[in-house]
């Protein structure tokens, strides 16, 4: 058999895979912390826990009104989103004028109270959710057993992704909001609700975290402290992409979840320090990250 | 002159009184406190250990106390979140018992902060009531005469559920490892076993903990090794992920068995019984083994909602109650003067308790009661919440444990 370092070539392929797979996570949730920051300017620490809202509300859904991991794709990040938009428009919104230091702040806070709260009402242990059943099974991709919901997280991930692409870089809302950023006086004199606009932008990022936590369900345990444990490496994959780059972080989430992956194989114990390493290098190379505007 | 001196006395006559004001409150404050018990539970308050130690934990303490009643002395016990991590506990506990003149550290969940309050304990000579670490050294290299270990260790967990799994044919294993402490220490003595049965170790890979949430890329490493087992060296929210995403990947329909080496009733509870059933644990308590286990859990139960005593939560219970009697037989003042000396008297009395029944400690700090092994029911065997047990095996008191020559611990002299 052919092997790669000293590593099976069939077990190498299928630990870049993997490596992708968890890259959908990263990609998917360091892209609404890259929407909230370029067009907020916020620097937004609630998103692991409201990653974490969204598996919860699955649960809820599923446990408390029956419905299953379909609707719960649809309603979570509705639901998750509507508290994202009250949380914008009684807080967060009074500190667009001051520095991005107090948004964090405030960010961080409500973070570690929804995880406290949760943790009160649920225990850390967590809560079941199963895989859907069109989903169950796997295929066997003769180097790897591949479950098919790691397929679709992939495949779901990536089509959100170039959604919220497309939206912010071709059409015309997304025109108005990238304008907004640059100028909101101006953007306002033409007659754009921006404060609107930048609630709704806020909401949507909210949901961006709990859809990824709604895919994270059936995979990981749902426990309140989930959000914690990805949230500090997705700040990694933004500051490494670029603050705000939209692009920049999907290819960073995707990329840095086959570098994870790689280490894994080759230094498990330095899985979880690789990424901070790089970000460290990245940093002293190129201080606004390897996608983003200096 | 006149004036000046009745000023002069009155201040000083003053001043006198009210040092003597003073001292008052500061007087009985300092004799309630030579009278006062003071139990710190130190353990994970905010993270993946929470709920088989955290606030648990401290209502199975309290409910000791209550349970103990008044015997002329009072019991304070206090809490704290040490967030596994050692530096952390080390400067809490320093702090309680500096301070705040704890004289027990109860519970300290996760080996490492465990290892680190237990040098703390011996250092200011109080005592360390350990239930939740599951380490075997605090009876073996790491042993001191301040240590009590209460509930379970590696290698009980070793013998009763990898030593199961070794003669129902799992030969070959590999190891998913927590890196630390805890994680090494079961490994270490599972393989131990695995190999005195003529078993191999194929490999194992060490994974960052705490922070670790995806096991896939470690499982597939596993499964190409070909062994037969997987044995899981880790604990908490990390074990329900592996059961979890080996069930994903079609492990166990291939054939190849998990070790879940350390399992809790509120982990099975995490993973439900459609993915939890059939795997094996073992378990020093569980709620439903017999009438006494039944009445401490009513209770106790009002105090925790929604969480469920597990064996942890019950030594607490346990190693409290056995405490407080060693405290009321050898005095309040002996007792907090020296740790030392409530660990000898806690060794030298036997124990008896709700929870584990009739038992014995060991010089080298280890409490003695048997394991059981667990199966996880069918959801069609279960017959409500928290009904997830049926009992496997029973190992009996003087064998669950190592045997106390085997150890290593200094106290005991060959």
């Amino acid at each position: 058999m052919d092997e790669i370092f000293g590593i099976p070539a069939p077990l190498l392929f299928g630990q870049l895979l993997l490596g992708l797979i968890n890259g959908a996570f990263y990609a998917m949730l360091s892209l609404g912390l890259a929407v909230i920051f370029g067009l907020l300017n916020i620097i937004n620490f609630t998103h692991g826990s409201q990653f974490m809202m969204g598996a919860f509300v699955a649960w809820m859904l599923l446990a408390w009104a029956g419905l299953g991991y379909w609707w719960a794709l649809l309603l979570a990040p509705l639901i998750v989103g509507a508290t994202g938009v009250i949380i914008e428009r009684l807080m967060i919104s009074r500190l667009y004028k001051l520095d991005h230091l107090y948004g964090l702040l405030l960010t961080f806070g409500i973070g570690l109270m929804i995880e406290g709260v949760f943790r009160n009402e649920f225990g850390s242990s967590g809560l079941p959710y199963r895989i859907p059943n069109e989903l169950q099974g796997a295929w066997d991709l003769g180097f790897m057993f591949m479950p098919i919901y790691r397929g679709w997280v992939v495949v779901f991930a990536l089509a959100c992704c170039l959604a919220t692409w497309l939206v912010i870089e071709k059409t015309r809302l997304g025109a108005y909001l990238r304008a907004a950023t640059e100028n909101a006086a101006l953007v306002q004199a033409f007659g754009v609700n921006v404060p609107r606009m930048i609630t709704l932008t806020y909401g949507a990022g909210v949901a961006l975290a709990a859809l990824a936590g709604v895919l994270a369900a059936p995979i990981y345990s749902v426990n309140p402290q989930m959000g914690t444990n990805l949230i500090i490496i997705v700040f990694a994959v933004v500051v490494i992409g670029g603050m705000g780059s939209i692009l920049g972080s999907v290819i960073t989430g995707f990329g840095l979840g086959i570098v994870e992956g790689m280490t894994k194989v080759f230094w498990p114990e330095a899985s979880s320090t690789v990424i901070f390493v790089i970000m460290a290098i990245v940093l002293l190379t190129r201080p606004a990250g390897l996608f983003g505007r200096a | 002159m006149s004036i000046g001196t009745t000023s002069r006395r009155s201040v000083i006559a003053g001043a006198a009184a009210t040092a003597a004001w003073g001292a008052l409150p500061y007087r009985k404050a300092s004799a309630q406190a030579a009278n006062t018990i003071k139990i710190g539970v130190l353990n994970d308050g905010s993270g993946m250990y929470r709920d088989i130690s955290g606030p648990t934990a401290a209502a199975c303490a309290r409910q000791a106390v209550a349970d103990f009643g008044a015997r002329g002395f009072n019991v304070e016990v206090l809490v704290a979140d040490h967030q596994n991590k050692p530096d952390v506990g080390s400067n809490i506990a320093r702090q309680w018992i500096d301070r705040d003149g704890v004289d027990v550290l109860l519970d300290v969940t996760t080996s490492s902060v465990a290892l680190a309050v237990n040098d703390i304990c011996r250092e200011k000579n109080k005592v360390h009531l350990n239930s939740s670490a599951a380490t075997s050294d605090l009876t073996g290299r790491a042993c001191t005469p301040n240590t009590i270990h209460w509930t379970y260790d590696t290698w009980m967990l070793a013998k009763s559920t990898g030593g199961a799994m070794v003669r129902a044919g799992g030969d070959t294993w590999f190891f998913i490892t927590a890196d630390y402490a805890f994680g090494h220490a079961l490994e270490r003595d599972t393989g131990g076993f695995v190999r005195a049965a003529g078993g191999r170790v194929l490999g194992q890979v060490r994974t960052p903990f705490p922070g670790t949430t995806d096991f896939s890329s470690f499982l597939v490493q596993a499964q190409a090794s070909r062994a037969k087992v997987i044995g899981l060296a880790n604990a908490g929210s990390d074990t329900t992920n592996c059961i979890k995403q080996a069930a994903e990947f079609g492990l166990t329909r291939r054939g190849i068995k998990i070790a879940s080496l350390l399992m809790f009733l509120n982990d099975v509870h995490a993973l439900g019984l459609q993915t939890a059933q059939g795997l094996v644990c073992t378990e020093t308590f569980y709620w439903d083994l017999n009438d006494r286990t039944r009445r401490f859990t009513d209770r106790v139960r009002a105090a925790m909602a929604p969480n469920m005593p597990c064996m942890t939560h019950a030594g607490c219970y346990a190693g409290v109650l056995h405490y407080l009697k060693a405290v009321q037989d050898m005095g309040v003042t002996a007792a907090k003067a020296s740790g030392v000396a409530a660990v000898e008297r806690m060794k030298a009395m036997p124990t008896d308790d709700d929870c584990f029944g009739a038992g014995t400690i060991r010089a080298d700090g280890r409490k003695i009661h048997p394991s059981y092994l667990f199966e996880v029911k069918t959801p069609a065997e279960s017959r409500g919440p928290w009904d997830y047990y049926k009992l496997l095996q029973t190992t009996p008191a003087d064998e669950a444990f190592r045997p106390v020559s085997e150890g290593g611990c200094s106290l005991i002299r060959s």
